[in-house]
């Protein structure tokens, strides 16, 4: 087997005296679909957090296309080829979309990015002179993923980027993150959602209570009794 | 400039350089916070200090080797700088609230060394005089108009290229969402450091010729309420995301001042200054610029 792209390693982050992530570990390789489950406030946005650099794990590694980036901070990270999207929405509000495009595109891109080309990928086309302000929840979404990827990244983190949105919503986005993989572009799917999960990903890894209870595939995931009683709360 | 320059010739009256000397001193404050402000989101209090920094720069200069103006200035320049950059790295790491009471400390602390440093005259201050002639003015008045005008016509120009480039919008992402925009590549404490010692070195530059201007530098004047007040309240009643704001807000508000201070008391100006930045905050918080744009569409 080849050296996996993103590789996590007894990762452990404490907030306090609370530990939100205990001794959790996982392997992406280049070109995967993986998922990320958990009930709320099983520390997934957490796990992205100390993936992509903004916070930093008390105890654990962080290995990126074979280099160790856990010292590195976030800005770094992401012109390595990380790029995360935000669970709620954190646009740029004074800018453009197009403009808010501009900032990863000139900060962390290294070959050059097609902002137009992008919003128009996400449908997003028609407002690329408009604020922020003015965009709907999942217009949101979709500009945070549109602006992850105008890093021009490796490895795509998205964060519950389905939440709230219907199936119809649901279908498109999931289009969208297939057709980029089908790019190349490595992604970890974060989300609450089982259903979404399932069909997207080729690998799912189960966390609870900040630790994984969970690694396989989609099919087993399901089946699996630990993983039942975390979700069903038995 | 050159209209500048013709009129330090052909004005008879000196006061109007002293009045236009303190507005363009205002224009470069003003233009210097909105830098780390109005661009990056980081409330400065503690301009005064940075001010005081190049004022009293300048004072120990003169006091060392009398070296010319242009010398004294850019001394000035580099100790606030400096001072900028040690602050910015101390601080800037907290957010919002933590660095602006930070900035406010130290200029609090900069003001006690002053004030018990008897070779800048402690208290008391030191007197700083200028030399009688100089080739190409009148008097002395009008060079330091002249010199004061060339550094806020400079700040501006800065100002705006920084607003158009690269570094400008990197800095308007910190603004609108530190860890966004550090998640998308760009490195936040660098950046704001880079603010930081920028907005300090222009403060510094605008308190270097002070000296000269009062002639008799003190703790009081050099470390005045009125600077730190309108060091915030220009940009913010002026429009603090663009070059203009800062501009309109020197211009206008340095300019009503200097008509007021005739009359009324110069406490009585601040706290009429404090009251229009309230309201501009609660009612208008893009300033002068925004409302006018907000007219235009
Ligand atoms: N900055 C923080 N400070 C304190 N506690 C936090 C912080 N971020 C997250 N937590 C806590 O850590 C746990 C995991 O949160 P999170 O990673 O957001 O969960 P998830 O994304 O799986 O819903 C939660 O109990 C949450 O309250
Ligand atoms: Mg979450």
């Amino acid at each position: 087997m080849t050296e996996p792209l993103l590789c996590v390693e007894n990762l452990t982050k404490r907030f306090g005296g609370f530990v939100a992530l205990t001794d959790v570990s996982l392997a992406i390789a280049e070109g995967e679909r993986l998922g990320v489950i958990g009930p709320n406030g099983a520390g997934k946005s957490t796990l992205v957090n100390c993936i992509s650099g903004l916070l930093r794990p008390e105890a654990g590694r962080v290995y990126f296309a074979g280099g160790d980036i856990t010292a590195l901070p976030a800005y770094r990270r992401a012109r390595l080829g990380i790029a995360r999207s935000f669970q709620i929405p954190r646009p740029f509000r004074s800018m453009t979309l197009e403009q808010n495009l501009a900032i990863p595109r000139d900060y962390a891109a290294r070959e050059p990015t097609d902002a137009d080309a992008l919003l128009a990928q996400l449908g997003l086309g028609p407002k690329r002179g408009a604020l922020p302000g003015t965009l709907t929840q999942i217009e949101l979404r979709k500009l945070e993923l549109a602006r992850a990827l105008a890093a021009r990244p490796r490895l795509v983190i998205a964060d519950e980027v389905m939440a709230g949105l219907s199936h119809a919503e649901i279908d498109e986005m999931l289009t969208v993150l297939l057709a980029l993989n089908k790019s190349g572009i490595t992604i970890l799917m974060i989300e609450h959602i089982m259903r979404a999960v399932m069909r997207f990903s080729q690998r799912v890894v189960v966390l609870d209570a900040g630790r994984k209870i969970a690694d396989g595939a989609p099919a087993d995931i399901l089946a699996d009794k630990e993983v039942e009683r975390a979700y069903l709360g038995a | 400039m050159a209209a500048g320059y013709a009129a330090t010739r052909y004005v008879a009256n000196d006061y109007y350089f002293y009045a236009a000397y303190i507005v363009l001193q205002y224009v470069v404050i003003a233009t210097a916070w909105n830098i780390l402000g109005g661009y990056a989101g980081y409330v400065n209090f503690g301009s005064a200090g940075f001010y005081a920094v190049g004022a009293y720069t300048a004072a120990i200069l003169y006091q060392l080797f009398r070296p010319p103006l242009v010398a004294m200035i850019v001394g000035g320049g580099i100790a606030a700088g400096i001072i900028g950059l040690a602050a910015g790295y101390l601080t800037l790491r907290v957010k919002g609230v933590y660095f602006a009471i930070a900035t406010l400390a130290l200029a609090v602390v900069l003001e006690t060394i002053v004030n018990n440093w008897d070779y800048v005259g402690g208290t008391r201050g030191i007197y700083v005089l200028h030399p009688h002639q100089v080739a190409g003015f009148a008097n002395y008045a009008r060079l330091l108009f002249f010199a004061m005008l060339v550094l806020a016509v400079a700040s501006v120009v800065l100002a705006r290229s920084i607003e158009r480039s690269r570094l400008g919008r990197g800095l308007a992402a910190i603004r609108d969402d530190e860890q966004a925009a550090e998640s998308a590549g760009v490195p936040t404490l660098r950046l704001k450091l880079f603010a930081a010692t920028l907005s300090g070195a222009l403060m510094g530059l605008a308190g270097a010729p002070f000296p000269y201007y009062v002639s008799h530098l003190e703790p009081g004047s050099a470390f005045s309420l009125a600077i730190a007040v309108n060091a915030i309240a220009m940009p913010m009643i002026g429009g603090a995301t663009s070059w203009v704001g800062p501009v309109i807000g020197a211009v206008l508000l340095g300019g009503a001042q200097q008509i007021a201070t005739v009359t009324i008391s110069s406490i009585l100006n601040l706290l009429i200054v404090g009251l229009l930045l309230i309201g501009f905050v609660i009612f208008a918080p893009e300033g002068i610029v925004g409302l006018i744009r907000r007219l235009w569409r």
